[in-house]
């Protein structure tokens, strides 16, 4: 089922290349305050045309109440968000049907078919009947669900609501997709099948602001990227970029039991290193590091020198304490 | 305020395909209870009643049963029904992001609330009229009235949902509004045989003009009183649905 490609038959506002050099999503000094507390503190960020855009952050960083923002639901407290040029405060009807959004919690219509859910949703966009129809088959062919057409929704198992709420989020040809945490609670497998078909989408030309807070996710799928606390941003740029600028290249762990810990971590020290305690792990760094001799030279028993990737600025950035709902 | 548009028709689509899937369910609720009511009433408790002003117990009865049967499914519909859209399986929120607004989603349930009222009303007209409990020609109006019952009730109903934490605080609105109404707005007796001060509070409330507005075209007494029934009844249905909607909108736009 994997090894198939994935071939779209129909055209996803595919953007013409000059397309490429506005921005299609533009959040200018954002912010949503719920009460006293900031839930967005004054953001600024632009999407691309065809671009995939990831916003990375812990819970309760924000991610999810810019999606809602973006997605007209949510009103913004100050600041300015543009949506193909369309302001989401002021023509939300117009701004809501250039957007296809694949919701965190499942909320496909359990009264109604696979089928009909896709239908009965292109209604709401004023999709004529026939085109619905003819696009509902399409996405179920084009997400493997079409054999599932005429069942219940409560039939499917969690990877195929999620494929079919993304194909849902695409039954009127949207501009822009958003997708809030579109893998999490998925099994392996159907994480990978959801991912390939996201691709999928992306080599079709769609832009995506993606919010995640799998890394290796973030890693696949994104062009650039946000990292976000405590509704700040606190980094963005590429995934290597961002891995190369706040990490280098390798990342050293030892546990802290080692003998002769304080030495290797004095001379990482001499040698320019960064060095991160946590619990009873030591992490040593070289951010924007070119040459990486000096991380091998550390190398001795006991100790990981492993490649440094975006998990590793996303803890150094967000720190390592838990966070709570 | 924000009106709502055309869109709101989908909504109420969305419904009407469902109701269409489930008819098989949902028929018993439409003709077997009240018509099970109204025999026990009519044929049963009936025949121990005297004529009330030279009606029969049934002819002064099925206009009530008419009227409350149209409340009771706006008020199904747009409590129990809404909220587990709302709530339960959170279609609500995949329709909002959709070009569809709050005021759209609200109206086209309170229309669906209305059109489920005209079903249930004019399926106990019909049986009514086969059995002469009914017979002056202005009944048929009885069939866009229940509309409007529903237009007013759906528009209290949701306006409710809208507010509830839970799902069953919702049975408090029943047991405490919609039941005790039943009893105190002219459906079995009339209501001039109430002590004078609740007979007079009994006009405030909403079901009461129902009742007397749908009695008055079963009967053929047409008066500037209906017409007055009838102006309380737009009343209660535009402050209702204006309250609705922006109750909704706080509920779901956060």
């Amino acid at each position: 089922m994997l090894s198939q490609p994935i071939k779209l038959v129909y055209d996803y506002n595919i953007m013409p290349s000059e397309n490429r050099l506005r921005p299609m999503v533009l959040a200018k000094s954002l912010v949503k305050g719920y009460g006293d507390h900031l839930a967005v503190d004054g953001i600024d960020f632009a999407v691309y045309g065809g671009e995939c855009f990831g916003l990375l952050g812990p819970n309760g960083a924000g991610k999810t109440t810019t999606l809602k923002m973006l997605s007209c639901i949510s009103p913004l407290t100050s600041g300015e968000l543009l949506l193909g040029g369309r302001s989401v405060t002021e023509e939300p009807h117009i701004v809501k049907a250039l957007l296809g959004v694949v919701p965190q919690e499942e909320n496909l219509d359990d009264d109604l078919t696979v089928l009909e859910n896709l239908v009965n949703y292109a209604r709401y966009y004023d999709v004529d009947a026939a085109t619905a129809l003819a696009r509902a088959w399409e996405g179920l062919f084009l997400f493997q669900l079409g054999e599932r057409a005429d069942h219940r929704i409560e039939t499917l198992s969690g990877g195929m609501k999620r494929r079919l709420l993304i194909a849902r989020a695409l039954i009127h040809q949207p501009s822009v997709l958003l997708l809030d945490e579109p893998t999490t609670g998925l099994d392996p497998q159907a994480r990978h099948l959801v991912w390939q078909q996201l691709g999928a989408l992306k080599q079709n030309g769609i832009t995506m602001i993606l919010c995640t807070h799998y890394m290796e996710e973030a890693a696949r799928l994104c062009d650039r990227l946000v990292i976000m606390d405590q509704g700040k941003i606190l980094a963005q740029g590429t995934p290597k970029e961002l891995v190369h600028l706040h990490v280098g290249n390798e990342v050293v762990e030892m546990p802290s039991s080692v003998e002769m810990a304080s030495n290797l971590v004095r001379m990482a020290r001499q040698k320019g290193m960064e060095v991160e305690e946590h619990g009873d792990t030591i992490y040593m760094f070289s951010p924007n590091e070119q040459d990486d001799s000096r991380i091998s030279e550390l190398a001795a028993e006991q100790i990981t020198v492993r490649a440094a990737n975006l998990e590793d600025v996303f803890l150094r950035l967000t720190g390592r304490d838990l966070r709570e709902e | 305020m924000r009106l709502p548009t055309y869109r709101s028709a989908k909504v109420w689509r969305r419904n009407r395909d469902v109701f269409l899937r489930l008819w098989k369910t949902e028929i018993g609720g439409i003709i077997a209870e009240p018509i099970v009511i109204l025999t026990a009433l009519v044929f049963g408790l009936g025949s121990y009643v005297e004529d009330i002003s030279g009606r029969t117990y049934g002819e002064f009865v099925a206009p009530g049963i008419i009227a409350s049967y149209a409340m009771f499914h706006a008020v199904f519909e747009c409590t129990f029904s809404t909220y587990l859209r709302m709530e339960t399986h959170r279609i609500f929120a995949s329709i909002i992001v959709t070009p569809v607004s709050v005021e759209d989603l609200v109206a086209g349930e309170i229309a669906w609330g209305a059109t489920r009222s005209t079903l249930t009303a004019t399926a106990i007209l019909s049986f009514t009229y086969v059995l002469g409990m009914v017979s002056s020609p202005w009944a048929i109006l009885i069939i866009p009235v229940s509309f409007l019952v529903g237009l007013m009730f759906s528009s209290i109903a949701i306006t409710i949902t809208a507010i509830v934490p839970y799902l069953n605080s919702l049975n408090n609105f029943f047991t405490l509004f919609i039941t005790p109404m039943w009893f105190f707005s002219g459906v079995f007796f009339p209501l001039n045989e109430l002590p004078a001060p609740l007979s007079t509070l009994s006009w405030l409330l909403p079901l009461t003009s129902c009742v007397h507005l749908v009695r008055g075209l079963a009967f053929g007494h047409i008066d500037l009183s209906i017409l007055w029934a009838f102006v309380v009844m737009i009343g209660f249905s535009v402050c209702f649905m204006a309250l609705a909607f922006h109750v909704m909108r706080r509920r779901l736009i956060t």
